[in-house]
């Protein structure tokens, strides 16, 4: 109820209906407003940039981790417990760390000093703040990996290694199985486990905030911006972004519930 | 080689996952801490005296963020538990439809619905207070207790209840001594997320409480952009304890599934 109605409360506004600034009429000039400015297509650019690099980078990684934790190695219950540790931490606190490890002051940067490799921290590259949104992208991959590479891992342990055994038994190298035999068999969970992160990349507001640049921001950070501008008339702007948003996302759900529908029939 | 491949990669798995708490818990201890220096040259408890004082509002921000979070997990799962109940136990027609409504809060960025809903709870007097606050978290925490509640009725036995009913037990002995039961570890994880997604809200809680609600990540945030390192620190290792907890109290009722819709985000 409060989900629904408040989607067609911003769907409202974002025709311009705003009866507290005595607005009742519906016209399409805020989405038309949108569609032409240079600065929402960057945000766009921008957040898919984001969206894409965070969630490709974060899947190869946690496929790779997960095969390695499946492994038996000393210690192996603490470790896992360990990368279950990111899932329930803020992402906030996670940019405050990203902050103090890359910034151009940061731990990263000393220790590249310590190594001989800078004199000065403007001789760093700037990783946060920065136009290539690499900050974000790394908050992403460092919480999402965990997140992905949890789900993987379950898949692997409910499916066992008799598939592996038997293709291994019938010659196969390290390569073919993994690519005939494990992928096939972890991709469904792979693939909704990463729609998942897709969606929360794109429409995330706290990261890009934190770790972003003011020009181009991301789009949920460009909507903010709007809403919350001294200029009552820019919130059907606002409204039309979140809105974009918010359909995106949707159709990312429709993707999520017929893969995992799939998965289930098989 | 192998193995030493092997410790390796594990090896880097815990530096990677660690990386970012390290210069985080330092600096919560750093009192003079420079360019280039990789340790403080002077370490101070500054930053975790400075939190704790009346000074930086900690004690308000944390009893609000306790109560709201507290309050919207207990809410989510009395509504929940009905609704999953209904979710996993029955088909019905537009079922499809129901689930799908129930996946959007938790894929859809929740600021969206907020920015719309804002004019309204502003009518209502809802705006800038704690119970407004308290239903608009309510948007990203419902639909996740009702999945995972959902999740652990497609399991449930109905019979036992009728059998216990029958056996003369009345109903409120029957949710006591049948239901709960048989559905405490779904009951667990679930108003735990439901805590942590409520703990980890920045914009929703900035939008609606107006800035006159108070909450931990808010207060994280100012100090994060005032740049005063020591008390962000100490903010964020105080800010990530309850997430610690719950896990280790939750690690043993987790499950893939559960997980895939947890995210502290």
């Amino acid at each position: 109820m409060l989900f629904g109605g408040g989607l067609l409360l911003a769907l409202a506004q974002s025709f311009g209906y705003l009866p507290i600034i005595g607005k009742t009429d519906f016209s399409l000039v805020a989405w038309q407003s949108i569609f032409q400015q240079t600065e929402f297509w960057q945000s766009l650019g921008l957040t898919l940039w984001i969206g894409f690099a965070s969630t490709v980078l974060s899947t190869v990684l946690a496929i790779v981790c997960a095969l390695l934790l499946r492994r038996q190695f000393r210690g192996k219950k603490a470790v896992t417990f360990l990368f279950q540790l990111n899932i329930p931490i803020p992402h906030i606190v996670g940019a405050i760390g990203i902050l103090l490890l890359f910034s151009q002051s940061g731990l990263l940067a000393r220790l590249a000093n310590l190594a001989g490799m800078i004199n000065d921290p403007a001789q760093f590259p700037a990783l946060v703040n920065d136009r290539y949104a690499i900050g974000i992208i790394a908050e992403y991959i460092w919480k999402e990996t965990c997140f992905i590479g949890t789900i993987v891992l379950a898949t692997l342990q409910s499916v066992g290694e008799d598939y592996e055994n038997a293709a291994a038994s019938l010659g196969a190298t390290r390569w073919q199985r993994f690519r005939y035999v494990t992928l096939p068999l972890i991709m469904p969970s792979v693939l909704t486990a990463s729609i998942l992160v897709f969606a929360f990349a794109f429409g995330a507001f706290e990261i890009p905030f934190l770790l972003g640049r003011r020009f181009p921001s991301a789009l949920s950070v460009l909507a903010w911006r709007s809403y919350t501008d001294t200029n009552l008339a820019l919130r059907p702007e606002a409204m039309a972004m979140s809105l974009f948003i918010a359909l995106v996302s949707t159709g990312m759900i429709l993707l999520y519930m017929t893969l995992s529908r799939k998965l289930v029939r098989q | 080689m192998k193995r030493l491949t092997k410790y390796a990669g594990v090896a880097l798995i815990v530096l990677g996952v660690l990386a970012p708490f390290i210069p985080i818990l330092i600096w919560s201890f750093a009192r003079r801490w420079y360019f280039p220096a990789v340790l403080p040259t002077e370490w101070s408890i500054r930053g975790w005296a400075y939190a704790f004082s009346s000074a930086s509002r900690l004690p308000q921000a944390l009893w609000q963020s306790l109560l709201i979070s507290g309050v919207t997990s207990l809410l989510s799962i009395l509504i929940g538990l009905p609704a999953g109940r209904a979710l996993g136990l029955h088909k019905f027609r537009g079922k499809t439809l129901v689930e799908f409504l129930m996946l959007a809060p938790t894929i859809v960025p929740a600021f969206a619905v907020a920015m719309g809903i804002h004019v309204v709870f502003i009518r209502l007097g809802l705006a800038d207070t704690m119970i407004g606050v308290i239903l608009v978290h309510l948007v990203p925490t419902l639909p996740y207790v009702t999945l995972v509640l959902a999740g652990m009725f497609a399991n449930y036995d109905v019979n036992y209840e009728a059998q216990a009913r029958s056996l003369g037990a009345t109903p409120l002995q029957t949710i006591w001594y049948v239901l709960l039961p048989s559905i405490y570890p779904g009951l667990i994880v679930a108003g735990m997320f439901a805590f942590i997604i409520s703990w980890s809200q920045y914009i929703l809680t900035l939008l609606i409480g107006g800035g006159r609600v108070l909450t931990l990540p808010l207060l994280l945030f100012s100090f994060a952009s005032s740049g005063d390192n020591n008390v962000t620190a100490a903010l964020s290792i105080i800010f990530i304890a309850p997430a610690i907890v719950l896990l280790i109290i939750s690690a043993r009722y987790l499950t893939g599934r559960n997980v895939s819709l947890a995210r502290g985000n």
